[in-house]
């Protein structure tokens, strides 16, 4: 791998400015208009690309572009060889085998499949030998889906539709006022008829961590083990060492554009037991074995999921994405990476209480003593400014955030406002990116003319 | 203030006059306590993007040379853009004919989607006309926009 250039003993210091020099487009390639430099405070919407990604993905198209699992010429073969190579890379890189990754164009595709996937079952299209597991999962009329407030839209409409085609009632659990999952509400809600249990491992709205095994746990116990659980890694995924066998989901989601690497790509992980259960979703070439005018018999997974062309320098750029991600671990030492974002969260959450007039949107004292996790980034309101002006003026410094309702309008909802700004960083944000945030949106309110 | 507001044309966008509208917010009521009577109309528009929103009401009657817009009242929440151009609007429309309506309407449309090639004339548009540096902030011409399209969509049901 191209990653790190330059050499130093496991544990050095860790260098963000030094990591950022290998992402063209942070480094001198955002050209803004007066010349000053870029502060990207947007990674949780789309992370940027170091140029290990760039060329393995130009390196593939200008080398060994072909079509994988068909065709008998040795650039097929040798495509198919790299497509399945960065299958296990990345597999890998959430601890799964990889059979139990199944290429998607993203998280949002990867939930729907599993939401579809249990609406065919619902209707009785279950995969030979597997009908028992499949309908203990396949919600019907007086079942429950159970998704939380804080969810993105990705991880709550397909549920809401699921519900509605099968005559199940979608029930959500609420967060606290601090952001933290309500635990106790729960347990209350997640009982015998829940057949699905659908929640974001951290909100990309609050950055709370929500605790994965414990709802897992829940769940099992509450369900007899006849519910699926189903974990949006989106926000995790970037951020967070992940074993998601151990965390105990039975699916998983998370893109690859927020991990560094190429849009148009992502993943589901699934248990072996689980995947082997699901019928298909979308359906034609490369998922079935014999089809004839009447009926198909489909493949195994993954690749009873994985219909239709691929996107194969996109998965071969993922792979490099992880690839250079575990060339930072290894160059600057296990955890250094994980060290430098606590630095970064605390930094932009106590610098933001600072500021007078902003609201933390997930503001978890528990933070602070270690019993609440929270990934580097934070959504927050600036009272008497909308958060489209507030965007616009920090994007006159050259500083870039999100405004808006991050496709959770819901959890806004809940906390009283339509939109929120939310800075977010990555593993090459340096304390410098933040500080400029900061100056920048103290002088926010006095720009509108409130908290005079 | 540390932000420092003319880089990047900033001030182009938020004028004194931009801001001064959007705290006076010209015809901003709660619509609960004006009943819709004959002859009006109401259109809700939503920002999807941002989940600004705004419901207006316009009340049409008939003029001596042909149907006038008598009044136009709001309710809403938005970006300070949004608020002011709401505003704005309001204040320009008010008892005029509805076919000169339309053509404000279109002819505000055509210089917000001008990427600064368009100015709004300040005869024909009074304060609104001070939207004209929005066009080049191409992120926020849906904003500016917003009480337009509701006045165009609650004009022609009313």
């Amino acid at each position: 791998m191209s990653a790190p250039t330059t050499t130093a003993p496991a544990g050095a210091a860790y260098d963000a400015a030094a990591v950022r020099a290998e992402f063209p487009l942070l480094s001198g390639g955002a050209q803004l208009p007066d010349g000053a430099p870029l502060v990207y405070l947007d990674s949780a919407a789309t992370s940027q690309r170091p140029r290990a990604v760039l060329d393995a993905e130009r390196s593939f198209l200008e080398t060994t572009n072909s079509a994988v699992h068909r065709g008998a010429h040795s650039l097929a073969a040798e495509a198919t060889e790299l497509f399945e190579g960065a299958r296990e890379t990345v597999a890998a890189f959430v601890g799964a085998q990889p059979e139990q990754l199944v290429w998607t164009s993203g998280a949002t595709a990867g939930l729907n499949l599993v939401a579809y996937s249990l609406g065919n079952a619902a209707a009785g299209r279950t995969v030979p030998g597997h009908e028992d597991a499949v309908r203990q999962w396949a919600p019907g009329p007086g079942d429950e889906i159970v998704v939380t407030e804080a969810e993105h839209h990705a991880n709550l409409v397909p549920w809401q539709e699921l519900a509605a085609r099968t005559g199940a009632r979608l029930r959500a659990v609420p967060v606290h006022d601090d952001g933290v999952l309500d635990l106790e509400a729960a347990a209350a809600v997640i009982g015998e008829r829940t057949r699905v249990v659908a929640f974001s491992h951290v909100s990309n709205v609050l950055g709370v961590v929500n605790p994965v095994e414990q709802l897992v746990a829940m769940t099992r116990e509450a369900t007899g083990g006849r519910a699926l659980t189903v974990l949006d890694a989106c926000q995790s995924a970037p951020h967070l060492a992940l074993d998601l066998p151990a965390l105990g989901v039975d699916v998983a989601v998370f893109s690859g554009h927020k991990v560094l690497g190429p849009n148009g790509v992502g993943c589901l992980y699934g248990r072996t037991e689980v995947l082997e259960a699901l019928p298909p979703f979308l359906l034609g070439g490369s998922m079935v074995t014999t089809v004839t005018l009447e009926a198909t018999a489909f493949l195994p997974p993954p690749q009873r999921f994985e219909a239709g062309t691929q996107a194969v320098s996109q998965a071969v750029g993922l792979a490099a994405a992880v690839d250079f991600l575990r060339g930072v671990e290894e160059r600057f030492g296990e955890g250094a990476v994980a060290e430098h974002e606590r630095r970064l969260e605390r930094r932009l959450r106590h610098g933001l209480r600072e500021v007078p007039g902003v609201r933390l949107l997930g503001d978890a004292d528990g933070v602070d003593d270690g019993t609440v996790q929270r990934v580097a980034l934070q959504a927050f309101d600036v009272e008497g400014v909308h958060a489209h002006d507030v965007g616009q003026l920090l994007d006159a410094r050259g500083v870039a955030v999100r405004v808006g309702h991050h496709c959770a309008q819901p959890l806004h909802r809940r906390f009283g406002v339509t939109a929120s700004v939310r800075a977010s960083a990555a593993l090459y944000t340096t304390e410098d990116d933040v500080d400029t945030f900061l100056d920048a949106l103290s002088g926010v309110r006095a720009y509108f003319g409130v908290g005079r | 203030m540390s932000a420092s507001p003319g880089s990047r044309g900033l001030d182009a966008l938020y004028q004194e006059i931009v801001l001064d509208h959007a705290k006076r917010r010209v015809g901003f009521t709660s619509l609960a306590d004006h009943p819709e009577q004959d002859g009006a109309a109401t259109s809700h528009q939503r920002n999807p993007v941002c989940g600004d929103e705004i419901t207006l009401r316009a009340v049409v009657a008939d003029g001596p040379e042909g149907p006038v817009v008598e009044d136009v009242v709001w309710e809403g929440a938005g970006c300070s853009i949004s608020q002011s151009s709401a505003s704005m609007l309001t204040e320009l429309v008010r008892g005029v004919p509805v076919e000169q309506t339309d053509r404000l309407v279109a002819g505000f449309r055509e210089a917000m989607r001008s990427r600064g090639a368009l100015a709004l004339d300040e005869e024909e548009y009074g304060d609104a006309a001070a939207l004209s540096g929005v066009s080049k902030f191409t992120a926020r011409v849906k904003c500016a926009m917003l009480a337009w399209v509701a006045l165009e969509d609650a004009v022609r049901r009313a």
